[in-house]
This record gives C-alpha cells, structure tokens and sequence, in this order.
C-alpha cells in the first residue's frame, strides 16, 4: 500500500479510536458525572450566574425550542451589524471594506447555522474583528447550539414518561467548555507550531526571490482554524481555506484536522449508546453511517488517484493523480478523503477544490450533504438521522401490521407528519432553489443585476448545472463547501442561499426535538417478543434503505443532469 | 420569552469575549514560542526577507525552479483555485498553452515526462511544493542555464526532497523556495 493510502486508513482509525472513549466521556459529561475536566465547573458557574441563568431548572420540549430560537435571533442581528459596519470597528489592518447588506445577510446565516459558506474572500472581506468575535464566536456557539439540541433528544429517549428535559443552557455551556474548547486548544496549539500564524500583524509585503513583489495575509488564525474543523463549521480563514498553505501547512496538519472533522460526530453516535445504555444501538447506527461514507470515499478516492481522462489524453504523466485545485503536499487520495468527510459532517471546510474535482467525486459530495445523517454535523447529524429512525420504524411497524413503537413509545400520526414534512423539506429547499437559479439563467441572462446569471458559472454544460445544484444542496445541508467557480456573491445566491440555509437549519431542528418532546410524554410500553428490536441488525438494514429511498428518489433526476451526465460524457 | 432574552443577551456578551477574546490571545501567547513567533516562518537571505516558507511563490525564470501555475498569479492576499471543472475546453485549452509553454523552456524532456502539477493550477493558488517528479524533469534546463553539472543540481534536489511524514503517511514534496535559495548559492 502506497503513502498516501496509508495516510488515509490512519486517519480514518486513529478517528475511531479516540472517538470512542470521546463518547463516552461526552455520556458521563451529560450524566453530571465527574470527569477529568471538572475544574471548568467554577468557570461555568460564573457564566450562569452573571447570566442570571439557573441551570438545574428543568424545561419541556418547547421551553428549549424558545431558548435555542430567542439566542439565535440575537446572533443574527449581532453578526449582521457587525459586518455590513466592520470597516468602522478595530482590529482591520489591512483596511478591508464593509461588507454590502445582501452579503452580510449571506455571511451571518451562514456562520450562525454552522454553515459558513462564505461568499466572501477571508483575505479582502473580513477584518481581525470579525474574524474572531463574530466568526470564531459563531463557531463556537452554533456547534453547542447543536449538540445542545441533539441532548435534548436523547434525554427524551432516556427517561421513562416525563416533560422534563433538562436545561438548554447547561447542555449549551458545557457543549462549550466540557468539549468544543478543551479539544479546539488542543488542536490550535498544534496548528501554531506547525506555521499556523496567531499573532495579530496584518500583511507583510515581501520582495520574492526572482523580484516580483507580494503581499502576504497573515492574522491570529490558528484558533479559529481549530475550532472550525472541530464544531464541523468549515468556515476558514483564508479564502481557500484548508488548502492554504498558512491554514494547514504540512500533512501532519492535515492529519490532524481531517481527525478533527469527523471525531465528535462520530463521537456522538457513541456518546448515545453510553448515555442511554444501548451500546448496540450505537453500533447499529455507526454501521448504517459507515457504509455510507465509506461507499462515497472508494469511489472518490479511486475517481481522483486515477487521474484525469481529459488529461491523460493530452499526453502528460499524471503519477500523482488529478491535480488540478490540489496541493502537492496532500496528494489527491488525502483530497479526496477530505471531500467526502468534509461533506457526511456538514463541515465544509476544504483541503482542494470541489469544483475540479472528477465528476464521480463531485456526485459523491453532493450525495453525501443531500443524506446529511452519515455522521452529520455535531448534534444535528443525529437529528437528521432521527428522523429517518421515525419513518424506518414505521415503515417496518407497517410491514409486520403492527404499531410502530420506538424506545418503548408508540409513532403515531402527529410524530410521523413531523417526520414526512422534514424529510421532505430537505430536496424541496435544493431542488426548487436550483429549478430557480436554472429558470433566471434560462430566461433572464442578462437581467440588470450587478452579475448577471450568464457570469454565474465558471464551466459550461452539465458541470456548471453541478455548480447550481452543489450551492443549494450545501446551503441545505448546513455544509458550506461551494463549486466555488459560482459567481455567488450577487443578491440572487447571497439572498436565495441565506433563506435556504436558515429554513434548513431551524426546521430540521425544531421537528426532532419536537417528535422527541412528544414521544417522552406518552406511556411507556415495555419490549415483548413482537417488539422490532432497534439494536439488531435487520433493523439497521431497514434505516439504509430507508435512507436510499428518500434520497435516491428525490435527488437521483437532478445528479443524473449534473454529475452522471458529465461523468458518462467523460471520452 | 423576556427572561429567554436578557439571559441570552448576557450570556452572548460572556461567550463573545471568552471565545472572540480570551481563547485567541491565549493560542497568541502560546504562539509566541514557536519557530517564527506566529508571524509565519520568514525565509531570509543575505539578512533579507524574500519570503515565507509556506506560502509558494511565483517562479517564471528559467534560471529557477518553476512553481506550479496559479490561479490568482501567486497574490498571497487572495488566495484561490481557478475552480474549473476537469471537463471544461477552455481549461483544456490553457493546459495544453502550459504543456507547449514547458517543452519550449525545457527542449530536452517530452511531453509523456511533464507531471500533471507543472500544467495545472493549485487549490489555494500558493502552493509552496512540487513532488519530486516536477523538480527532476526540470534539472536539465537548469544545469544548462546556469553552468552547472547536472549531477550536482540531481544531488540538490533530492538533498531537498522531504519524505512522506515519519516515512509512512502521505506523498514526498520539494520546497520551491528552500530549493531555489539553495540553488542561489551552489553558484558562489
């Protein structure tokens, strides 16, 4: 086995392998159980009470929903003033301009449903000020957002017949100082001793070697840079994010924060089976993920070692595969496993270019954010999966003619048009936002807009309906990676996107919980022999196909204009 | 809903300067001990900066190591791919200019030898490396232009080659910038 896979297969173990007791120690976190990070307790403890917050008070379903809304909206507008104004706030030394409204509405939804798409170039469009209080920030708070959502579904699953869910504010601070911190510091401190720059100078311009002169972007990015593969945000730096050489330097660092990309996700699937005490359901969860992921990555990882048949035509030798959009120092399997990690997790972040990338790949990554439950992003990757739980159960509760119960709860209509209308919401979002985009381009090319849609695509044909597709399915899936050949900051994408990543952030958040908050008030029915086992196997097969379904059905017609097309067209 | 608000406007307040403040001054301070002091690691020669270690740079000269093509010209304020699509003839187009462009510079290697990195563009448009592949197929057209052996320029390049990381994980790289400052002074 080569270099390059070894790396690969290392990464992907060494992940398992501390995510594992990761989960665990995240169970006994939410358990109020002692661990090893206790002395963050006074910490917390400050923050609750100048907060004025008490956090032992139990809350119902809908009492969370209304905190996790209240602090996002405060969010929203706090980021949005601080961006369309940063030109007039501290820290800018290199003198970048405000950002236009359509653009700051863009970029705040986007950092605060841990999307973080970003429309806008980290170099040129950002200050040091946003940069930290509000990206870094947001990074922070959406991901415990997250995990502070996904908690309250299973202390639903836990608890015998009750309304109290415990606090949204506990889960959320100590999302943050129990996990999202400890392991960002972690990551940041290795990041800074591999090149990443942390001190707060601004450009250096600099005379090259053969004469010609550059100016180099630099700022206190290592920080940022951890907790954004961490709380799977994505959003980088840099403009091109982790395929800058500052952002991610050598292949250790790229080790290290494609660990990071996976780990809590991961981490959580085993956290449930800890928390709840059904170490088997987890692993029927894991195994339904896994083969998910791991069917995109071969094809992925064999589509960009392979090289490019275009390439390959013209002559040139292509030892180290399709290079196009990549660095030398990961390579194109390093790339590739990137790409599709990047895009199970709702992260986003990137270590090459998507939009380059062989068609096959690219199908992989869309279909990849278009399932968005294998891993998923923290806390909501669970969610997503959740649902497809709800309707597996009762498909199958269906096929044997009994009721459909999970947990010792039975699914009845009110859970199961929560469930259809999430489920559905997903390709509804991606495909009625690119039918749009296709309908402007179609029939007003050069309407009087700043771009006008005939600028929109950078490639032709059925790669640039994938650049239309991809935006819209990442903006969905809350993933925030782009074909970024898409001309996407103009009020089409920057307004159509935000309203895509909003509605696909918060309903899919809210009807979860919901399902949850109602299934933990009905009376609980304990296992019989004619129960369906949710930790067994047959099961888990249920869930895959469940999931194919839904998504083969909805997504396979649009992937066969882009991608498919593309591919097949390939001579 | 009015309690919701004044606990999460002043738990925002709490949060913004804990993660916006303290945690990026914290990783700052701890900055401060590494190789560069969180600058980034400045190359210099004869006491002058002529660049960064990590971030690549352009070389067009035939008397250097050429870097790989950029999208963005290697601006390291605005770092990018040229996100074109594998398919795309314009692109094709601009690969088969940079595949002319090489075996004009370099009469002595044909086109089955040119890697694919020396014709196409990087991700971040800085990448600071070429596998040892791209280093070698250009000795020749060094040796010449600068008078030397070309035995001695091979034992350059593989002097520079860094091997995958602790032997085991990822490709072998070449650092342009560290190679062509060498190059500099095999002259003297």
């Amino acid at each position: 086995m080569n270099t390059e896979l070894l790396g690969v297969v290392a990464m992907y173990a060494v992940t398992i392998l501390l995510a594992i007791p990761l989960g665990k120690y995240i169970a006994r976190v939410f358990n109020g159980e002692k661990t090893w990070l206790n002395f963050f307790a006074p910490l917390e403890r400050l923050i609750f009470k100048l907060s004025g917050i008490n956090p032992e008070k139990e809350m119902n379903w809908k009492q969370h929903l209304k905190a996790l809304l209240t602090i996002n909206v405060l969010w929203l507008f706090y980021a949005f003033f601080c961006l369309l104004f940063q030109s007039h706030l501290p820290l800018n030394p290199d003198g970048n301009p405000s950002q236009t409204p359509d653009l700051a509405f863009n970029t705040a939804i986007s950092f605060i449903t841990n999307t973080n798409l970003q429309d806008y170039s980290g170099e040129s469009g950002a200050t040091y000020y946003t940069q930290l209080f509000v990206f870094t920030f947001l990074h922070f708070v959406s991901a415990a957002t997250g995990i502070a959502a996904m908690m309250v579904v299973f202390k639903a699953m836990k608890d015998k017949v009750t309304d109290k869910l415990g606090n949204f504010w506990d889960f959320f601070i100590k999302s943050i100082t129990r996990i999202l911190l400890p392991i960002s510091f972690v990551v940041a401190v290795i990041l800074a001793f591999n090149g990443t720059p942390t001190s707060y100078k601004g450009k250096e311009t600099v005379i090259t070697l053969q004469g010609d002169t550059t100016h180099v972007s630099r700022g206190p990015a290592a920080g940022m840079i951890a907790i954004k593969q961490v709380g799977t945000n994505g959003g980088g730096w840099f403009g091109a994010n982790s395929a800058h050489p500052l952002e991610n330097p050598n292949y250790l660092t790229n080790m290290v924060e494609n660990i990071s990309i996976l780990l809590i996700p991961m981490a959580l699937v085993f956290a449930l089976g800890f928390y709840l005490n059904r170490r088997k359901l987890s692993w029927v969860i894991y195994g339904v993920m896994t083969a998910g992921f791991l069917t995109m990555l071969l094809l992925s990882i064999n589509a960009e070692t392979g090289g490019s048949p275009a390439l390959a035509h013209m002559g040139v030798t292509q030892a180290t595969g399709s290079m196009e959009g990549k660095e030398v120092r990961f390579g194109p399997a390093a790339s590739a496993y990137w790409g599709i990690t990047t895009t199970v997790t709702s992260n986003g972040s990137v270590n090459a270019m998507h939009d380059s990338m062989m068609p096959i790949s690219g199908m992989g990554q869309m279909f990849d954010m278009m399932i968005n439950a294998f891993y998923g992003g923290v806390g909501v990757g669970y969610l997503n999966f959740y649902i497809f739980i709800i309707i597996a159960v009762f498909i199958s509760g269906l096929m044997v003619g009994r009721t459909p119960e999970f947990m010792g709860r039975k699914i009845e209509a009110r859970e199961m048009k929560i469930a259809s209308l999430i489920a559905l919401l997903h390709p509804f979002l991606i495909l009625v936002g690119t039918a749009t985009a296709c309908y402007f381009l179609v029939h007003f090319p050069n309407i009087n807009w700043a771009e006008k849609p005939s600028a929109w695509l950078a490639n032709p044909t059925f790669h640039g309906f994938s650049e239309m597709l991809y935006q819209f399915t990442s903006s969905s899936a809350n993933n925030g990676s782009g074909y970024e050949g898409l001309g996407d900051n103009s009020i089409f994408w920057n307004v159509g996107a935000g309203i895509v990543m909003f509605i696909g952030r918060f309903l899919p958040i809210i009807g979860p919980v919901a399902i949850a908050g109602l299934l933990a008030g009905k009376k609980f029915i304990p296992e019989s022999a004619g129960t369906l086992k949710s930790d067994s196997i047959t099961f888990g097969l249920m869930i895959f196909a469940v999931i194919l379904i839904v998504a083969a059905l909805s997504f396979f017609p649009a992937l066969a204009l882009g991608p498919i097309a593309e591919h097949v067209s390939i001579k | 809903m009015k309690t919701h608000f004044f606990q999460s406007l002043k738990l925002t307040l709490i949060l913004i300067v804990l993660a916006g403040g303290v945690y990026p001054l914290l990783i700052s301070a701890i900055g401060k001990l590494t190789p560069g002091g969180g600058d980034g690691q400045e190359i210099k020669v004869n006491g002058k900066v002529v660049g960064f270690a990590n971030v690549g740079q352009k070389f067009t000269k035939d008397e250097y190591f050429w870097s790989r093509p950029s999208a963005v010209n290697y601006a390291a304020d605005g770092s990018a791919g040229s996100n074109k699509g594998p398919n795309n003839p314009d692109y094709l187009k601009d690969v088969e200019g940079r595949i002319q462009n090489f075996l004009k510079h370099n009469p002595d290697v044909t086109r089955a030898q040119i890697p694919a990195e020396l014709v196409t563009a990087s991700g971040s448009g800085l990448d600071p490396d070429l596998s040892p592949e791209g280093a070698k197929v250009q000795i020749a057209r060094i040796a010449k232009i600068r008078n030397l052996s070309a035995d001695k320029v091979a034992a350059l390049v593989n002097a520079h080659t860094e091997q995958p990381l602790w032997g085991v994980f990822g490709p072998s790289k070449i650092n342009v910038l560290k190679l062509n400052v060498a190059l500099d002074q095999l002259r003297k």
